[in-house]
């Protein structure tokens, strides 16, 4: 089964464990400015927003690569950089239209989610569950399931 | 390991920044944060100096654990002299710059000296420049804010600053961080600005790496992560009514100062409090409770954006107070609400965000206004005094009037500003000033806590509840109920708490996440990634060291056993309401055995022998 990411904005806190643990599991150290999830805040909103790369089936960032550095995980889908093989040439930051993959000055290369090879250490680390690692088919599920209590079969079937 | 290893010297006379290695020998008998930074501070200044002179030094000053993933490892603290106590203060906030700081590569900053002009600190990881700071001196945080921002063209630049009350010379001035944090008490807003110094600036991107034992650290903190989403209070309670979860429930065991502390239950408390934060206004269908927000890795997520009510008196013509920004927690609740009469939420609201915006303390400002609005009652502050305003118990007039007139600094305003003692003292009545060495008291009355009475009484900053949060104990039963009303047992209690606590504010952890862990489930995150083996014995006998060295910092400041007491309001004149109808606090039957446990004489000094066994010199 493939799976895939789902956020949930409304049950962020802002606390930022996913940048945390993203930074330490790809980094070694706790450093959100290298983690590939990124949280927003809208102060006068009074809102957090989680963002990271949503894998895409046909990628710009995979299509824009002039070296062919990034290739598709079989298993998790995931859309992975080979950094022995990135240049650095900063195309496939210009191609994404999510901005979801950025250049590492230390490193010289790019870094982007590559769902943790399948054990998204984003998703673990979240405490409120606002990120989850779910059936890509159906990441609708749980909203489906809210608008349909929302109806009238549904409101007269919970009472 | 664990700690950056390097501190940050910044000379502000002479405009000059040098980076020093870290005392790693000190940072092993005194941890981080608040006690290494106290370690540094009684080295190197006179405790006895005048608080706003450059002879006075700042320090901003991460834990170990600051910058880390284990939860709420984001705290940072400011020590100073204190202006408002001339006691040592430390005073800790969350938000995210103490994390920026570690991802930086710094431990602490110390500020000396006084800056010919109004400067800033700008730090990007190990480039660090005073840079001028004239276009945002007379502005509020806020403003500060927003124009570094857009100076540095950087929207992940963490920012520290003062307001506009800390430049006016407000003694309770506060320095805040990421708009809505801060560190609050004692006054080191005052010092900043006595500093010319209005804000400190800081993008980190090194991270932070260099914990001990990477696999064993991430196992702790996961467990103790755990703990703290499994235990109602940090799991339910804190995420879903912040601190105000507490608004009800103090005020129902008869410890809700009211009106100055001359009542001890708030009959308005319920329209104040979390749950009513929650409730929709008829007005816009909206709650006065936004969201939840964490601090930078906390799990916990205690922390509350609100809004004005759009229509409210207070903002209708302001629309720059529509949007969201930090709500309201329980101190700052209740010296703006109960300790005033005032049971109107929207009002405590805005005047909660303009402490924000202009950087000072609400629970002293709160508890000054009911000591100004005693005073007027009492015909000792009058018309004339106030510029025409009458100042009312109840009245939400009141308050909005009383928090932009400090704002402006004038008049009356600038008397609000000297804090509650020197104000009752300048109007010829000090037995109305409810302080503690000088500082205001928070949200408990120990009249109904009995324990907490001694706990103020002998905090090192003054009176406070976050240096021995007995309430935990009497009120909430954490670790183990005892009873408020009785002061038996109560002198250890205290000390026990107070040793902890300052364990816990030196790691860069989170207090409240006492109310689920232990320092048995701290040790092992602490043992995880800082040298050295650290056990919960041991960070309770550096939290023991640590007390002590603060004691020993306020001897030397010219305090004495004398100023280790309570206003006579509370010695004398018992409760008229709830639980504790008909008790005064018994601070005298607790007094002289804590002196005792704490190895201290009869007039509060520690001996040598306790001296020598906590190796303090």
């Amino acid at each position: 089964m493939l799976r895939s990411l789902l956020i949930d904005a409304d049950k962020c806190t802002g606390c930022v464990q996913c940048e945390l643990a993203c930074s330490f599991e790809n980094e070694g150290l706790f450093n959100p400015s290298k983690s590939r999830i990124r949280v927003f805040t809208f102060h006068q909103e009074g809102r957090f927003v989680p963002y990271t790369c949503t894998q895409c089936t046909d990628a710009w960032c995979m299509q824009a690569c002039p070296v062919d550095a990034i290739s598709i995980n079989a298993d998790s889908g995931a859309k992975v950089v080979h950094a022995t093989m990135c240049v650095g040439c900063k195309v496939c930051t210009i191609a994404c239209p999510f901005g979801t993959i950025n250049y590492n000055s230390a490193t010289g290369k790019v870094i982007k989610c590559d769902l943790c090879g399948g054990d998204p250490a984003c998703a673990k680390a979240c405490p409120t569950a606002a990120i989850r690692y779910v059936d890509a088919d159906q990441t609708g599920f749980e909203k489906m399931r809210v608008w349909a209590g929302r109806t009238d079969a549904g409101r007269s079937a919970t009472g | 390991m664990s700690w950056a290893g390097k501190i940050l010297r910044v000379n502000l006379t002479e405009g000059r920044c040098v980076a020093e290695t870290l005392n790693r020998q000190w940072a092993q008998a005194y941890l981080g944060q608040r006690g290494l930074a106290t370690k540094y501070l009684i080295e190197e200044i006179d405790p006895g100096i005048d608080p706003l002179s450059p002879e006075n030094k700042m320090i901003m000053t991460t834990g170990p654990l600051t910058g880390t993933m284990a939860s709420t490892g984001g705290r940072y603290s400011v020590v100073t002299k204190s202006p408002l106590t001339h006691c040592v203060a430390c005073s800790n906030s969350g938000g995210f710059i103490g994390a920026e700081m570690r991802n930086a590569g710094w431990d602490m900053i110390i500020f000396e000296g006084r800056s010919p002009q109004p400067v800033y600190l700008y730090i990007i990881n190990d480039r660090v420049e005073l840079l001028p700071a004239e276009a945002i001196w007379g502005t509020s945080v806020w403003q500060t804010d927003e124009w570094l921002h857009n100076e540095h063209q950087d929207p992940m630049l963490r920012i520290a600053a003062i307001g506009r009350t800390a430049e006016a010379g407000c003694l309770y001035a506060a320095v805040i961080n990421d708009l809505h944090r801060a560190a609050g008490r004692s006054g080191v807003g005052a010092v900043m600005a006595s500093k010319n110094l209005k804000a400190v600036a800081v993008r980190g991107t090194e991270g932070v790496g260099n914990v001990k034992d990477p696999a064993k650290f991430m196992r702790a903190v996961n467990a103790a992560k755990k703990v703290l989403a499994d235990n109602a209070v940090t799991g339910q309670g804190l995420p879903t009514y912040g601190t105000q979860v507490l608004m009800n429930i103090i005020n129902e065991i008869g410890a809700l100062p009211t009106r100055n502390m001359r009542e001890v239950q708030f009959e308005g408390a319920q329209h104040v409090s979390g749950e009513a934060m929650h409730e929709k206004r008829a007005t816009d269908g909206k709650p006065n409770l936004t969201t939840n927000a964490g601090c930078f890795g906390c799990t916990i997520a205690c922390g509350r954006i609100s809004t004005v009510d759009k229509g409210h008196f207070s903002v209708e013509n302001k629309p720059e107070y529509w949007g969201s920004s930090g709500g309201l927690e329980y101190e700052a609740a209740w010296a703006l609400g109960p300790d005033t009469g005032i049971d109107d939420l929207d009002a405590l609201t805005y005047a909660n965000f303009v402490c924000n915006e202009d950087g000072f303390d609400p629970i002293s400002f709160g508890s000054t206004l009911a000591a100004a609005i005693e005073l007027f009652k009492i015909g000792a502050v009058t018309l004339e005094h106030t510029g025409g305003q009458a100042l009312k118990f109840g009245s939400a007039e009141t308050l909005v009037w009383a928090v932009e007139a400090l704002v402006k600094g004038e008049g009356f305003g600038k008397d609000l500003g000297l804090g509650s003692k020197r104000l009752c003292e300048k109007y010829g009545r000090p037995e109305l000033s409810m302080t503690v060495k000088g500082q205001e008291f928070p949200a408990y009355d120990p009249r109904g806590i009995q324990g907490m009475g001694l706990a103020y009484a002998t905090s090192n900053r003054g009176a406070c509840h976050l240096r021995g949060y007995t309430v935990a104990s009497e009120v909430l039963g954490i670790p183990e109920k005892t009873d408020p009303l009785v002061t038996e047992g109560k002198a250890g209690l205290v000390k026990a708490f107070q040793d902890a606590t300052a364990a816990v504010d030196s790691s860069g952890l989170c207090l409240f996440t006492t109310f689920a862990w232990s320092l048995e489930d701290i040790a092992p995150q602490v043992d995880g990634a800082c040298e050295g083996e650290w056990t919960a014995e041991r960070l309770q006998e550096v939290g023991e060291r640590i007390w002590n060295m603060e004691r020993e910092f306020n001897i030397r400041a010219g305090l004495t056993a004398a100023d280790d007491t309570l206003p006579k309001r509370l010695l004398e004149e018992a409760a008229d309401s709830g639980p504790a109808k008909g008790r005064v606090n018994d601070l005298h039957d607790m007094l002289p055995e804590y002196y005792a446990l704490r190895g201290w004489t009869a007039d509060g000094v520690p001996t040598d022998a306790t001296r020598r066994r906590l190796g303090l010199s």
